[in-house]
């Protein structure tokens, strides 16, 4: 009986009629959404538009850190989430030492006061992932899988412990050095030089990451060895150090993205990274785990929907409707938007 | 004398016949801290921590028989205790329906059984045939979905404030004695309220069944079919196994015996809200199921109870111990607070919880990867390094 009814419906969401309902669906919402936003006014709309991208590209870089991991050793870092809180703490730290208060214009010497902060809460962040790695994934290599995902676990909880004793747990303000002036484009409507900033560094950041694996030696061992580790161990790929630097660089895009989301909203918490982590995760997965670019994409969708979703809908629904459009993504299409349909090993 | 020899031999039964024995014992303990009290807090404490156990029992039938991850298990206990909550208490009367419903506990049972199986089947029959980790994710989707639904749908439930004042269940005659401070007598409608020790029984009858239930699976060809798609899916599929049924067969138990724990839950504390049903609360259940050691049900038993102990016991306490031993040794000036942003030693224990528990799981996973009691075909399979 049940096989039956599931061998149907398995074939209605492949077939034809699958297809229809599907095509039904999205033009209702479509119609829904449309008229919102016609109502809202195209101003309204453009705001929300670079406000949703601004999120979307800190999601992505978060989600990129979990696809990079993923990809590799096939674990579900419940960590990641909180090195990007632990980023922004870290250089939340460094800003008095290099002088970046509130209130003054930034100039070209606070402009490369903030890189010099960015780059040290950005190694000092990788460097402790490394470390994690170390003592709490490697021993694990060879373990029922389930094991390191328990000491994901326990790492964020230690992660989030530690915070909590430096700073409890109160919101902590971050200074607000970014220029606050908006750009104007057309009537009504404007965009923020601080949204352009965040959107351009993660862009850079997403830009350098590809390159680097592409075109560098180790970017190619780092791809050997999520393709097939054994055969890249063969070809003289010294595994640990790939998987080291998998985790580096997934710590150091985590703490840009900590700092970026710090600066874009002046406020952090010790526990921020619980839902952020989450979102970035749902992303990657969205996106296809494993691929870089699909974990991009997948990071503005989710910003796009729940910007979206607070401005015209309620904010209390919107992580429903990301949840619900990650369901039935996954649903429709298993391996995610730009996922490869792997056969099943 | 052979056969308890037998039974020393074969670790699994030497820990039931430990677990029952503790059963059997613990409120005799319980008894001696604080004597004649119905309303013993151990003993509450107690059967808070049998629904644990039988969550982890439920969510060992998803991942450590069929092999796949649940990570929003939670849900389906929401679920239970959801329908629980509207079904025994005055909260319809307040929404749309205008009408309030007391069903009672017996029945609610397995209603709650039902409809935790159908979310299980409605939300399984078309994700079951993704990929591990995919369905993973989904799972977790429908975690934060459901307890967001049971929170944006106030008119229904009172949103954030939760459902209050659920009934508790009662029984037609029920037997009191000097355990609970009375005479030997005979009860006429009996209501659990408050009453540690009933609801200690009931945790324990309930734990048996489904523990019952559980094992005879586990041997039957279901269960063998189970660990077949859990090592090989498309070996299994070759065989002729169905996959896509054993796999929600598995899903669905697995969601009924968290509804089941749902019910039990809602009417010991007679209040059920959303916050309860977290992420946090899927993830606990995870580690109990794994620290213990996927698929062994004894194991799992064992993790969930040393897992609740440590989270609602002694981390709990931590902080109050820790001022007493401060004050005990001489070292009392820790406990005041001191310039310098120390808090008190109490205050500062109480922010190191969740470091501790970290420390633990992480440290605990590093020396028993395979769990505390694994499953012995887990073991075989580790120490033979087949891979997954």
């Amino acid at each position: 009986m049940v096989s039956i009814a599931l061998q149907r419906t398995r074939s209605i969401a492949n077939g034809r009629l699958g297809s229809l309902l599907l095509l039904l669906a999205l033009c209702v919402v479509l119609v829904v959404v449309g008229q919102r936003v016609l109502s809202g006014g195209l101003s309204f709309f453009i705001q929300i538009l670079v406000f949703g991208l601004a999120n979307g590209a800190i999601y992505g870089l978060v989600a990129l850190g979990y696809t990079m991991v993923y990809g590799i050793i096939e674990l579900i870092n419940f960590a990641h989430g909180d090195l990007v809180t632990l980023g922004a703490f870290i250089g939340l730290a460094f800003f008095p030492i290099f002088g970046l208060v509130e209130g003054k214009d930034l100039g070209l010497i606070g402009v490369a006061a903030l890189a010099a902060v960015f780059l040290i809460a950005m190694l000092l962040t990788g460097g402790i992932n490394v470390l994690i790695e170390r003592v709490a994934y490697r021993p694990l290599r060879n373990s029922p899988r389930l094991a390191p995902l328990i000491t994901a676990v326990g790492m964020s909880f230690v992660l989030q412990g530690i915070m909590y004793l430096w700073k409890g747990a109160f919101q902590i303000h971050v200074p607000d050095i970014l220029p606050g002036s908006r750009i104007p484009l057309g009537p009504g409507a404007s965009v923020g030089v601080k949204d352009l900033i965040v959107i351009a560094i993660a862009v850079v950041l997403v830009i350098g990451l590809n390159l680097f694996i592409d075109r560098t030696r180790l970017g190619k061992a780092m791809r050997a060895t999520a393709q097939d580790r054994d055969a890249a161990q063969l070809m003289g790929i010294d595994i640990n150090r790939t998987i080291a630097a998998t985790f580096f660089i997934g710590a150091v895009l985590a703490a840009s993205a900590g700092m970026i989301r710090g600066l874009y909203f002046n406020t952090v918490n010790f526990s921020d990274g619980y839902q952020l982590g989450l979102f970035a995760f749902t992303a990657a997965v969205f996106g296809g785990i494993g691929n870089i670019q699909g974990a991009a994409l997948g990071g503005l969708f989710i910003g796009l929907v729940k910007a979206y979703g607070d401005a015209y809908f309620s904010s209390a629904w919107t992580d429903v409707y990301v949840f619900a459009i990650l369901i039935l993504v996954l649903v429709f299409r298993p391996s995610g938007l730009l996922g490869m349909r792997v056969p099943e090993k | 004398m052979i056969r308890l020899r037998n039974v020393t031999r074969d670790r699994n039964q030497l820990v039931y016949l430990i677990l029952i024995v503790g059963v059997l014992l613990f409120p005799v303990l319980a008894g001696f801290v604080s004597p004649g009290d119905s309303g013993n807090y151990l003993l509450g404490q107690a059967a808070d921590a049998g629904v644990y156990v039988l969550l982890a029992i439920g969510l060992n039938v998803v991942v450590g028989f069929a092999g796949l991850l649940d990570l929003g298990y939670a849900a389906f206990f929401a679920i239970g205790a959801y329908t629980y909550a509207l079904l025994a208490s005055g909260q319809l009367n307040s929404s749309p329906l205008h009408h309030a419903v007391h069903l009672p506990f017996w029945i609610l049972l397995f209603v709650a059984v039902i409809v935790a199986a159908t979310a299980g089947v409605i939300l399984g029959a078309p994700t079951l045939r993704l990929r591990g980790d995919y369905l993973a994710i989904v799972t977790l989707g429908f975690g934060e979905i459901v307890p967001k639904l049971f929170l944006n749908l106030s008119q229904w439930t009172s949103g954030v404030n939760g459902v209050s004042a659920l009934d508790y269940p009662s029984l037609p005659i029920w037997i009191e004695g000097p355990w609970v401070g009375s005479s030997l007598s005979i009860v006429r409608g009996f209501s659990f309220a408050f009453n540690s020790m009933a609801y200690y029984w009931l945790m324990a009858i309930l734990v048996l069944i489904v523990v019952i239930l559980v094992s005879n699976l586990q041997r039957s060809r279901l269960g063998r079919a189970w660990g077949a798609v859990r090592e090989d899916e498309l070996a299994a599929d070759a065989m002729g196994i169905n996959t896509v049924t054993t796999k929600l067969l598995a899903f669905s138990i697995g969601a009924a015996t968290s509804g089941f724990a749902g019910v039990f839950y809602g009417s010991k504390l007679s209040l059920v809200s959303p916050e309860n049903f977290s992420f946090v609360v899927s993830v606990t259940i995870l580690v109990m199921v794994v620290l213990g050691g996927m698929g062994n049900i004894p194991g799992v038993i064992v993790g969930a109870l040393a897992i609740y102990y440590v989270l609602f016991n002694v981390l709990t306490n931590l902080p109050a111990n820790a001022k007493g031993i401060a004050n005990a040794v001489g070292l009392g000036f820790l406990n005041r607070p001191a310039p310098g942003g120390w808090p008190g030693l109490e205050q500062e224990v109480q922010r190191l919880n969740f470091l501790i528990f970290g420390l633990i799981l992480i440290s605990i996973m590093l020396l028993r990867p395979q769990g505390l009691l694994p499953s012995r075909v887990r073991k075989e399979e580790l120490e033979k390094g087949v891979a997954e």
